[in-house]
């Protein structure tokens, strides 16, 4: 009997523990909070919230103020020598392979700082200006609140923590807005391509 | 990411072990039961221990104060205690699988970070992943030569109870 009993418990603690793993994993897809969010995103869009931001250019505005286009948006800081860099080089590619639907005000891309007190507009255009971004399709912003910031990122999913050398480590990658002003797609740095075939499929629709 | 799955973790279960001593002799009983060889003591706590090993788990217990206090029952009662009341149960087959698959955990997970050019952990830096990821193989090196002693020149008792002979058979 203690055998059987032995048997009947571990069946359930396996399958108890299945059930649980596979909730935990989104269904075995996501074993990371990185590929959780992407795989969230997909699922259930999410709306964004009226952050205000101040451009490279002084100019204010907020996230809802850019509904009715499809928003690529990164997330950086202007000292950073290394994803930001890539992210920038991304968005630069961009720039350029979307240049038409970017001219019809159809699309726009957006790196938006999570390090507002270090960059202010003149950082942020220095930032644009190191890509020669042409100033029209590619905005650089900080939100101007710390609230605005927080939940900026907290809501596209961005964990930031400092490192002891007065920089960041942060996920990066880039990120889909649709004009409702939903999160919808998280691509890859580097995954240019996609993102662009992504963006043309959309602006099809 | 270091101290939480090197200090905090190992700690944690630690706990769960010393609770096993303070456990009244008459649940023991009970639990033993149901508890053939160890066996499903081992599968909870093994179970369990998956899910800790999930890298979102570990972020989220950082992020997220619930899956915090999640992580502080969790690891002591379903996985300490558990264990502790099982390893006196265990035959020398199930002690070697786990010691041998425990082992392995520690060099395929070590072996993970040190080379993941991406970071596991949104909440950790990729130094430290790759730190930890040094110090799991070198936990796992140490803990395979003790196993190897061990079984050269150790000494094996049989376990406290009657386990390995055959459960008698019920009379008709």
């Amino acid at each position: 009997m203690t055998v059987l009993r032995t048997s009947l418990a571990s069946a359930v603690f396996l399958l108890a523990g299945g059930a649980a793993l596979a909730a935990a994993t989104d269904g075995f897809q996501a074993f990371t909070t990185e590929t959780a969010r992407r795989v969230a995103v997909r699922r259930s869009p999410v709306e964004l919230p009226a952050v205000a931001l101040e451009s490279q250019s002084g100019a204010r505005f907020t996230l809802a103020d850019l509904r009715g286009k499809w928003l690529l948006v990164d997330f950086i800081y202007t000292r950073c020598p290394t994803f930001c860099a890539v992210l920038g080089g991304d968005f630069a590619q961009l720039e350029r392979q979307l240049a038409g639907p970017i001219a019809q005000g159809r699309v726009q891309l957006l790196s938006i700082s999570f390090d507002p007190t270090r960059d202010p507009p003149a950082q942020l255009a220095a930032y644009l200006g190191r890509f020669r971004s042409r100033d029209q399709g590619w905005q650089a912003a900080r939100p101007l609140t710390a609230d605005g910031l927080q939940s900026v990122t907290a809501e596209f999913g961005i964990t930031v923590i400092p490192d002891r050398l007065g920089g960041y480590t942060h996920n990066a990658a880039i990120h889909l807005v649709d004009p409702e002003g939903r999160l919808v797609d998280i691509f890859d740095l580097g995954d240019v391509d996609r993102i662009r075939e992504t963006v043309l499929r959309s602006l099809g629709r | 990411m270091t101290a939480q799955m090197l200090v905090q973790l190992p700690l944690l279960v630690a706990a769960g072990w010393l609770l096993f001593h303070a456990m009244p002799a008459r649940v023991l009983a009970r639990v033993d039961r149901w508890n053939h060889c160890g066996i499903a003591g081992l599968v909870l706590a093994t179970v369990v221990s998956i899910f800790w090993m999930l890298p979102r788990s570990l972020d989220a217990a950082t992020s997220h104060p619930l899956m915090a206090a999640a992580k502080y029952l969790s690891v002591p009662l379903l996985i300490g205690l558990p264990f502790a009341v099982s390893w006196p149960r265990m035959g020398f087959v199930v002690r070697g699988v786990f010691l041998v698959e425990f082992v392995a955990t520690f060099f395929r997970l070590g072996w993970l970070y040190l080379i993941s050019p991406i970071r596991l952990c949104n909440n950790y830096a990729l130094n430290d992943q790759q730190r930890l990821g040094g110090y799991m193989l070198a936990i796992g090196g140490g803990l395979l030569v003790w196993l190897m002693a061990k079984l050269l020149w150790g000494r094996f008792e049989s376990p406290s109870n009657t386990d390995l002979t055959p459960a008698p058979v019920p009379q008709q």
